[in-house]
């Protein structure tokens, strides 16, 4: 079988590569694009690890196909700083410690992102919930849930501190 | 090994140390720069893919890789054979990587291909041709034990097995002291109960990956996620036959360990392709390998009789533990049979062990491995006690507590220990006396951790401008590097941003053991202090130089040499930096080291309490809130200590409500994915609450213990002695998953 062409836009530059027919987006941006910011912990939907923004859409990248991503904005932990200045998801969960081995960090971090893009004042259970697809296994996810609290918090202009 | 020297311990006011600064590792973590196991690659590198048995138990009769390896792409394939023969130690771990003459488990590796594609490699699996003759098969840890169950390794068991007992029963332990039927004698209640726990996986989210590089002159490189760098190197080089020296293993960041990255699965296999083919190979195990083909944790039976008089003194104990380890001697069971009654003070006490093999993967460490799983039959029946004769659970532990001076259940005499501090803690603390609702309940249970130190060996180079590079040679799995930073900074009095931790591959460093029993803030702490310390002699030396005064009349103080009183003369102080910068002038680089077989561990304890809602319609157990207590010695990092609380508790509680191996009359796992191996999401919990004691370690100049493993020692006891409270009825088989807990419900009436 041969190879797909595909032309999209990672964040923000566009870029194009040669895919397998079956190959999933992880595959590409791992392997092909050096992206390897976006981890494979399942490969089946379960951890969240993979997870990466399509067109503002929270997905697993290891349930789309490479080729799906054609004429698409996809967005990767590579893509969340700006320049040096770290988005303030990220420098929380450095300063809340929500990081013990980090593997589960770049898929919580992108899910985080999109879930105060829809709701910037989710309440606890809410983040729970939301989060519930992206398993950590280190950390309990208290220091996480706190961070993300924190987060939203910043970004409404509110100082106080979550915990 | 003493507490430090100059300043007693309790004296010593810490500057840094206790500080929350931001990990050196952070920003790399939060933008996906980290490079993980399979985040490397090599130019030129081939695949690396695994057969695996369909078969729980079979002979191979052969294997016929002929079509395997005309396919186009392939470049290699391998089985056991290739490796010939390998030292005696070190047969079990390549059987478990890829079968000998018979395999052993659902998911035994059988050969191993390299090939230029996944796709490829796919397809080539497919054409290898395995002849296997079934054999009968056995999962369950006492169906194993009965006397005519399959026999999975003909030799049997050593001489402490008695004749006639199960060819699967490996080894009998036996500890305690007294006689235990003298205590029961004295009992006004005796209880006698048996559990059982499903075996659980150490479910690290990142799967097992290495990429190796195997050339003709014998010199091999090494990258994987490993607790232990070295330890790999070891079992390697001694499974392919080469010199220590000449494979380099570089640890990659790691993805979670928990002990089931403390051996080795997949980088023999790579070692091997690599040298076949000529081009470095990379490997990464599929999350169905993971669970088929790596580590979990034993699966148990035991039985347990207690005798406690009115007042709460426990008079006589005693316990039988059976855990099954895989297909391979060496389950934690004496890790389980020593540890569960060592927070109690007891005159008669016994525990006996069964290591028992069975057809499931090699068992691998996981967190304080085989004590959960002891602790929840014993804190169980402890429980049980207390309701039957009206008594407070916590002051009832208080009252039996082990203290300094008390004789353990396991042999040695305890020094200074915190299972008291643990319990007044927990007696103390609102989540004690809050009220609880309908079908709520409250458990509580204890548990202990022995600790370790082992081999370690550290490097710290001060440069030219000032600044340090800190050199060690353990993974860091949860923030390490920002705990040896902190130590370092506090001992050489210099800010905590002007030194940087690395660690190196095993051809820049000298043997560090691995990353387990909670070692590392304690071991690697240690031999950071005392290399800063080396390093704070040798800038003596250089001050006293300049200075043209002898080096015993100058003293380290706050990052500064000074004289050391008004006789040693009149010099302004010099700053680490200041000496750094003359260092060419004064005698070179300047350096510290330290390399120690560390002994004085210090043994920890914990107190957990859970407040459990019993749903009685579906049987589900939701976890409403939960507090650690535990001692930490020294908390570093205080932030990572409750980290390591907050994590083990949660793994606790996923073993406890929902994670088990099932395995079906087939012999074959029936849920090998994270769908069906349900590990705790974060709707699943609340927040999880910590108190942090320190009680000093006497063997470590902070007083620092290591804290990593023993919160997952009491949660499956504390979840089901509330879920007691909460239903009525007493759950004695984990996971207590709610068809049982519904079961239980129902049965009671
Ligand atoms: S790797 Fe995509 S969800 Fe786990
Ligand atoms: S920090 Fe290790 S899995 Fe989340």
């Amino acid at each position: 079988m041969s190879q797909i062409h595909v032309s999209t836009t990672i964040n923000g530059d566009a870029t194009e590569f040669l895919c397998e027919p079956d190959e999933t987006l992880l595959d590409a941006l791992r392997d092909r694009l050096g992206l390897t910011g976006s981890k494979e912990g399942c490969g089946t939907g379960d951890c969240g690890a993979c997870s990466v923004t399509v067109n503002g859409r929270l997905v697993c990248s290891c349930l789309m196909l490479a080729a799906e991503a054609e004429d698409a904005e996809v967005t990767t932990i590579e893509g969340m700083a700006e320049g040096e200045a770290l988005h303030p998801l990220q420098r929380k969960f450095i300063e809340h410690a929500a990081l013990q081995c980090g593997i589960c960090t770049p898929g919580i971090l992108v899910a985080a992102k999109a879930l105060l893009e829809q709701n910037p004042a989710p309440t606890e259970t809410e983040a729970r919930y939301w989060l519930a697809g992206n398993l950590c296994r280190c950390t309990g996810y208290d220091k996480i849930i706190r961070a993300v609290m924190d987060a939203a918090a910043e970004m409404r202009g509110e100082m106080r501190r979550a915990s | 090994m003493a507490l430090d020297d100059k300043l007693g311990v309790k004296d010593r006011t810490f500057k840094i140390v206790g500080t929350r600064p931001n990990r050196p590792d952070g920003i790399d973590k939060v933008t996906g720069r980290a490079r993980f196991g399979a985040d490397m690659n090599a130019p030129g590198m081939l695949t690396g893919h695994v057969l695996r048995s369909p078969h729980p138990h079979a002979r191979i009769r052969a294997i016929d890789t002929s079509k395997a390896e005309a396919l186009p792409g392939v470049k290699a394939v391998i089985t056991a054979k290739d490796f010939g023969h390998v030292p005696d130690d070190m047969a079990d771990v390549l059987d478990h990587c890829l079968a000998g003459d018979k395999v052993l488990y659902d998911g035994h590796g059988v050969a191993a291909i390299a090939a230029v594609s996944p796709a490829v490699a796919k397809q080539a699996l497919k054409l290898i041709d395995v002849d296997y003759e079934v054999l009968p098969h056995v999962t369950d840890v006492d169906a194993a034990m009965k006397p005519d169950a399959p026999v999975i390794r003909e030799a049997g068991g050593d001489e402490t097995v008695p004749d006639g007992m199960s060819k699967n029963a490996m080894h009998r332990f036996e500890f305690g002291h007294g006689d235990p039927e003298t205590g029961f004698g004295e009992a006004d209640l005796v209880i006698e109960r048996s559990f059982r726990t499903e075996a659980a996986h150490q479910g690290y989210i990142e799967p097992n990956a290495c990429l190796a590089t195997l050339a003709p002159d014998g010199q091999a490189e090494l990258w994987c996620c490993t607790q232990g760098h070295y330890a790999v190197r070891d079992m390697c080089a001694a499974i392919l036959g080469l010199d220590k020296g000449m494979l380099r293993v570089t640890a990659s960041e790691i993805g979670g360990g928990f002990g089931g990255k403390t051996t080795v699965f997949i980088e023999p296999i790579a070692l091997m392709l690599s040298k076949k083919t000529g081009r470095p190979v990379k490997m990464v195990m599929t999350r169905d390998e993971v669970f088929r083909a790596s580590g979990p944790t034993a699966s148990t039976s035991s039985d347990v009789k207690i005798g406690m008089t009115k007042d709460g003194t426990i008079t006589g104990a005693f316990a039988e533990f059976r855990y099954q380890g895989g297909a391979y001697p060496g389950s934690p069971v004496e890790f389980g049979a020593m540890a569960c009654f060592a927070p109690y003070d007891l005159k008669h006490v016994k525990t006996v062990g069964w290591d028992v093999v069975t057809n499931r993967p090699k068992q691998a460490a996981y967190r304080a491995p085989g004590a959960p799983m002891a602790a929840f039959a014993t804190e169980s029946v402890i429980d049980e006690l207390c309701q039957k004769l009206g008594l407070d659970p916590v002051e009832t532990r208080l009252k039996n507590a082990a203290s300094e001076g008390t004789k353990s259940a396991y042999g040695p005499t305890f020094p200074q220990i915190g299972v008291k501090a643990t319990l007044e803690a927990a007696k103390a603390h609102p989540h004690y006396a809050a009220p609880l609702g309908p079908n709520q309940g409250r458990g509580v249970a204890t548990g202990f951790w022995f600790n370790f130190g082992g081999n370690t060996c550290v490097s710290l180079n001060v440069n030219a401008d000032g600044t340090v590079s800190l050199t060690e040679g353990n993974p860091d799995i949860g923030g390490s590097r920002a705990s040896m930073t902190m130590m370092a900074a506090e001992e050489l009095g210099i800010p905590y941003d002007r030194i940087r931790t690395v660690i190196a591959d095993t051809g820049s460093l000298g043997l560090n053991d691995v990353t387990d029993g909670s070692r590392v803030t304690f071991a690697v702490g240690l031999s950071t202090i005392k290399a800063a310390r080396d390093a704070i002699r040798v800038m003596c030396e250089r001050a006293a130089m300049v200075w043209g005064i002898d080096p015993d009349a100058v003293e380290w103080e706050d990052g500064h040499a000074k004289p050391a009183g008004p006789n040693a003369g009149q010099f302004p102080p010099m700053s680490l930096a200041e000496i750094a910068a003359q260092a060419s002038n004064t005698g070179g680089p300047i350096a510290g080291h330290h390399e120690v077989n560390a002994e004085g561990a210090g043994v920890s304890f914990a107190t957990h309490l859970v407040d459990s809602e019993v749903d009685p319609e579906t049987g589900a157990v939701k976890t409403l809130r939960y507090t650690v207590f535990q001692d930490a010695g020294k908390a570093v990092h205080p932030s990572y200590v409750e980290g390591q609380f907050q994590g083990g508790a949660v793994q606790g509680i996923g073993w406890a409500l929902n994670e088990e191996y099932i395995y079906g009359e087939d012999g074959k796992l029936q849920n090998a994915g994270f769908l069906d191996y349900r590990v705790p999401v974060a709707s699943d919990l609340p927040m999880i609450d910590t108190v942090i004691l320190e009680i000093p370690n006497p063997g470590h100049p902070y007083g620092v213990r290591g804290v990593g493993e023993t919160s997952i020692v009491p949660p499956l006891a504390a979840i089901a002695n509330s879920v007691s409270n909460a239903a009525g009825v007493r759950l004695t088989d984990i996971p207590m998953s709610p068809p049982k807990v519904l079961e239980a419900i129902d049965a009671a009436g």
